[in-house]
């Protein structure tokens, strides 16, 4: 089987969604000549058309409104958003008119359109391109919210994203675009949208994360196992809706919770799965579940950032803790 | 109008002009050649008809919403010309997106009167409606519609359809950069997209020089890069003529094309709305002359098309038509609540399935 990096797997799930389905569309901003900046569609305006792959005028509002507007007319728009940091000018049209327009009009016109960003600090890039503002997301009724954390769940899910009949806003962990390598098959398949992936199996603790931090999670369960104490890893993948199942069914097996994102704490997603435990799940637990986060501040440039970005040394010493409890 | 120049001394490397339509005067007298179409009885009446329906239809709305049984509702009251001058220009297979405003394009466009009722009534179920399944339903945050059209504009285009989205919005909207960013991507591309701007002079309390400095809204098409221009909004004539013009261009690829429609809201900007509050009663008096119910009536009269047997049978029909529309309306039940989760995706997720039942009042084993 191929290898390719996760920006490599988006790429190759657009060329196949696209060659698959004419109504798919590529648009946004430097995704034509250029390919974008990430060069996620390198090669696509080339193979399908400028029609088809458009470079759009920069406005973020814009790309997210022609994505319903295409939409509604039945096309499938895969919109990009350069980073997260400029997603903000979307938040009026996935909040009145993508997460809704089937329920506006009961059904009569649809959404199904894609809107892809790249997610997530720890390239040291410029101001306000390091967002994970993920939880405002998933707050939305009506929308989903996914976050890949390997080339082969990129590919798969990207696949079940443009073919869903709903908006998806697809989440892009900008550290892994190069760095997480893994075989990728062509072969068209998607993954489902309500599951998440158990990469790790353990008894003692579930560590349960997504998008880049899934990297950490699994290298402080390599560090567990040196004591002797083996983590189940969670890849949740898809925020919304999010797969309370395979969390609470984890949670029964091993009694312990950490959960790790790269979102501030206060009102991130951590807080739903917690909520979701203490109501579900209480009975089987041994110890207090934990939330290793970035901090409750403006996330830092450069300098500061790794400081911010929960290390997998704290997610250790929380697992320790948890499993320490009694 | 001012023509401003920075420098005398350097050269002039570009002017654009904006053009002033309309054809009836305020007494539906005749101003300028009339169009072809207006010696088109019969539909030139229709539009008549359509104005005056629209006009009882909202006084019947409003009636209902004074009495509990409806909930905040829009009247078109002076603007009626705007709306059904449009709609009446477009064909079935256009798509049409209305601002919150735009009743008398709906019915036009056959959506039943006792659909609109139950949107205004606060059931989903009115956007279901029996006009042109591919329209879109009403849009409440103001301009957000606009790039809605492009989107729809560009996939018409990328198919070659010979079709022509038409996207209506006030004057408020053109503040706004929703409206703006639109009209740019719909210059750059030539899409097939009429956008039309109702400019009432009120955006509820804000009036149209507190919006902008420009001279006439028509000109924001220029910074676009295609042509805008203003017609009298009240002269239902002037309307459909512009829009014909326009969409018949837009079907033809010639782009995009931009009307300003000047009228004046006569009304409250919505039943929750006391215009009183920020404009004088003897403001509101002055537009009353130049509103399009009467000047249409007047022109048709003088042409004999219309006749005193005509507007008491015209007015019997309305009535008619009104009421039975609220007695459908008000018979309707509402949804069972559970239904709020119906239409939220397309198959709904395992977890909020559970919420539904909830709601539903059955019990999770």
């Amino acid at each position: 089987m191929p290898e390719a990096t996760l920006v490599e797997a988006i790429n190759l799930a657009l060329a196949r969604a696209m060659e698959d389905d004419p109504d798919v569309v590529v648009l946004g901003e430097d995704v034509g000549v250029n390919g974008g900046v990430f060069r996620a569609t390198a090669g696509l305006q080339k193979r399908f058309g400028p029609e088809r792959v458009l470079d759009t005028p920069l406005a973020e509002l814009l790309i997210s409104g022609l994505c319903v507007g295409m939409a509604a007319q039945g096309l499938k728009p895969v919109g990009e958003i350069q980073f997260m940091g400029f997603i903000y000018p979307c938040l009026d049209q996935l909040v009145n008119h993508a997460s809704r327009l089937r329920n506006r009009t009961q059904g009569r016109l649809t959404c199904p359109m894609v809107l892809r960003t790249p997610h997530g600090a720890g390239i040291r890039a410029p101001e306000h391109h390091s967002e994970s503002t993920e939880a405002m997301l998933a707050h939305i009724p009506g929308l989903r919210v996914v976050m890949p954390s390997s080339p082969e769940r990129a590919y798969g899910l990207l696949l079940a994203a443009i073919s869903d009949a709903d908006p998806v806003v697809f989440l892009e962990p900008t550290r892994l675009y190069r760095a997480a390598k893994g075989e990728v098959e062509d072969n068209g398949e998607p993954l489902p949208l309500d599951r998440a992936f158990v990469l790790r199996q353990g008894r003692d603790l579930t560590l349960v994360s997504w998008g880049a931090m899934v990297k950490e999670a699994m290298a402080a369960a390599d560090a567990l196992s040196a004591d002797g104490i083996a983590a189940e890893v969670i890849d949740l993948a898809t925020l919304k809706p999010y797969d309370e199942r395979t969390i609470l069914n984890s949670v029964a097996k091993t009694g312990r919770c950490v959960i790790v994102h790269e979102a501030a704490r206060t009102g991130g997603f951590g807080a739903e799965i917690a909520a979701t435990i203490a109501e579900r799940g209480l009975s089987s637990l041994l110890a207090p579940v934990i939330r290793v986060t970035g901090y409750d501040t403006v996330i830092p440039m450069a300098r500061l950032e790794q400081y911010y970005m929960p290390s997998v040394e704290r997610i250790v010493t929380a697992a320790r803790k948890t499993c320490q409890f009694s | 109008m001012a023509s401003r120049r920075i420098n005398q001394d350097l050269p002039v490397i570009a002017r654009f002009e904006v053009c002033h339509r309309s054809y009836l005067a305020p007494d539906g007298s005749i101003q300028r050649p009339l169009p072809a179409f207006a010696s088109d009885a019969k539909l030139l009446t229709a539009l008549y008809r359509a104005m005056v329906f629209l006009r009882l239809f909202d006084r019947k709305a409003v009636a209902l919403q004074r009495t509990g049984r409806l909930g905040t509702y829009a009247v078109s009251l002076g603007q009626e010309a705007v709306s059904v001058g449009i709609a009446s220009a477009m064909r079935e297979e256009d798509v049409l997106l209305p601002s919150y405003r735009d009743n008398g394009a709906l019915i036009w466009r056959g959506v039943r009167p006792e659909e609109i009722l139950l949107f205004w009534g606060g059931d989903e179920r009115g956007n279901q409606f029996s006009g042109p399944a591919h329209d879109f339903p009403f849009c409440v945050p103001v301009g957000s519609q606009a790039p809605h059209a492009a989107g729809v504009a560009y996939a018409l285009k990328l198919r070659k359809q010979a079709r022509v989205a038409v996207c209506l919005f006030g004057d408020g909207a053109t503040s706004k950069g929703d409206v703006y960013e639109a009209m740019n991507f719909a210059g750059v591309h030539k899409l097939p997209l009429v956008f039309v701007v109702a400019n009432n002079q009120w955006a509820i309390s804000v009036p149209l020089r507190l919006q902008t400095a420009c001279e006439t809204l028509a000109q924001k098409a220029i910074a676009a890069g295609f042509t805008g221009e203003r017609v009298d909004g009240s002269d239902v004539v002037a309307m459909h003529a512009a829009a014909e013009a326009a969409i018949a261009a837009a079907r033809d690829g010639k782009g995009p094309h931009l009307i300003e429609a000047v009228t004046y809201r006569l009304g409250d900007h919505t039943t929750s709305d006391d215009a009183s509050r920020y404009r004088s009663a003897d403001d509101v008096q002055a537009h009353w002359k130049e509103e399009p119910i009467a000047r249409l009536r007047n022109y048709l009269v003088a042409q004999k098309m219309w006749s005193k047997v005509d507007e008491e049978q015209l007015a019997a029909e309305c009535h008619e038509r009104v009421d039975a529309a609220a007695d459908v309306y008000l018979a309707t039940a509402p949804r069972r609540p559970e239904t709020m989760f119906d239409h939220l995706y397309a198959d709904l997720p395992e977890a909020y399935a559970a919420q539904r039942r909830e709601l539903a009042g059955e019990h999770d084993a």
